[in-house]
């Protein structure tokens, strides 16, 4: 079972990534934590370049490769055309390309339950962050229940860094923490209630939840203590 | 009916679509006096129907359109962050369980009860696409609006600090019951977090609004 303390490890560990080369092993690290079979992280740049990491044998990745499964993978077609996380079995497996596709995958290892998530970057960059397990649907959909918002944003902290060893990318325009996302964590960070902190800056909680969300996402943390700790050791409030 | 349906798939439903951005025409050209664009077509559309956003229509029993909201996420460009960046101070709020909600829209012809199902698919949209936020720029008179929809304001901040005009934190997570749909009982233990934030204040000198 995935505690936010793993997790937060995994995120240390891929903010101290410096080469292509240990994103691979953070993908693996994500399966170990989350007890699943597969992994993977898949964009393709610009330059038309692809950067994939994940877990998957060697045959299914050259196989996907050499029938150029992009066209007909639903899981590509279908989140390409949204915004938000989709289980794979929500998606149209209906046509004959399709099925035969998914044959050849569960051959190849594949799981029969999977998630995907995808992510829009910068400049209409397009990303997708998956994973893949075998199980049945009742295990998966709990799984689901239980990790998806952590998936979702490993998956654009995995993007953010992926981004990061783009050739020729522009100088990082990193987002900073507004005067109020500040206040909000150092008064939090202190020991303050949420009401307290809503009631000291006068704003609702509600607003304040967003204040929140969003500081959490520029700081790359999957909650809120994880998010004052960062704050902290990046030297961005003091308490 | 409801529809949820992003603007890649708008052929698939031409008619309701149309029908959709004339009540848009409608209500915020005709009826609110923004300073929206309406194209030859009579249709009302901006920079962020083109951005592939998620509609959620109302669809009336002959075809044509009731009601709708249209959402985008805010790590991509948003309202809040581009048009209404004087409600944030300039400070992006930007994460990928946060989405924007604009465009809320009625037809003339909706029956009272096409505003509760709105409120039923925002938090349908929250469970099943796991949103843990929305949040939108509103024009003050909509607070009469949200206020009918049972998402009574709990409590307002008004502030000018920061840039921030007002700000206004919306969002009492319990409905009315709105429809017999089984997932209403489950509302209130799923939606503790429901946090529909609002901007409030309109934006000058653009009369444009979400």
């Amino acid at each position: 079972m995935t505690t936010k303390a793993e997790l937060d490890k995994i995120l240390k560990a891929l903010d101290a990534t410096k080469t292509l080369e240990g994103l691979q092993g953070i993908i693996e690290s994500i399966c170990a934590e989350f007890g699943i079979d597969h992994a993977m992280y898949h964009w393709v740049d610009s330059a038309g370049d692809h950067y994939y990491f994940g877990t998957y044998s060697d045959a299914w990745t050259t196989q996907y490769q050499t029938k150029n499964y992009t066209r007909i993978d639903p899981v590509v077609l279908g989140c390409y055309q949204r915004f938000h996380p989709v289980d794979w079995k929500r998606l149209d497996w209906s046509t004959k390309s399709a099925r035969e596709f998914l044959k050849d995958a569960s051959e190849h290892g594949v799981g029969n339950q999977g998630y995907s998530i995808p992510i829009r970057g910068p400049n209409g960059q397009f990303a997708l962050f998956s994973v893949s397990h075998t199980c049945e649907d009742e295990a998966w959909e709990k799984f689901i229940e239980d990790h998806s918002r952590d998936l979702i944003l490993i998956g654009h902290y995995f993007n953010r860094k992926a981004l990061e060893f783009e050739p020729d990318r522009r100088p990082e325009q990193a987002q900073p923490l507004s005067p109020r996302e500040l206040d909000a964590l150092t008064l939090l960070g202190i020991g303050y209630s949420r009401a307290q902190v809503a009631k000291t800056l006068s704003i609702s909680e509600h607003t304040l939840r967003v204040y929140i969300e969003s500081a959490r996402f520029k700081l790359g943390a999957l909650n809120t203590t994880h998010a004052i700790a960062r704050a902290i050791s990046a030297g961005l409030i003091i308490i | 009916m409801l529809r949820y349906i992003y603007a890649r798939e708008l052929e698939t439903c031409a008619d309701l679509a149309h029908s959709m951005f004339l009540d848009r025409a409608d209500q915020f050209k005709t009826r609110l006096g923004w300073d929206v664009q309406i194209d030859d077509a009579g249709e009302e559309r901006d920079q962020y129907d083109a951005l592939n956003p998620l509609y959620v229509m109302w669809e009336m029993p002959d075809g044509s359109h009731g009601g709708s909201m249209r959402f985008l996420p805010t790590t991509g460009p948003v309202m809040v962050n581009e048009v209404f960046d004087n409600l944030t101070g300039g400070n992006p709020i930007s994460s990928p369980l946060i989405w924007e909600c604009t465009r809320f829209c009625l037809s003339r012809e909706a029956g009272g009860n096409v505003a509760g199902a709105l409120t039923l698919a925002g938090l349908e949209i929250m469970r099943n696409l796991n949103i843990a936020h929305f949040a939108g720029g509103f024009d003050r008179r909509m607070v009469r609006i949200i206020a009918a929809l049972a998402l009574a304001p709990r409590s307002s901040g008004r502030q000018a600090q920061a840039g921030i005009k007002s700000a206004l934190g919306c969002g009492n997570t319990m409905p009315r019951p709105i429809t017999a749909s089984p997932c209403a009982q489950e509302f209130p233990r799923r939606f503790r977090s429901f946090g529909l934030i609002c901007l409030l204040g309109v934006p000058r000198p653009r009369r444009q609004c979400a």
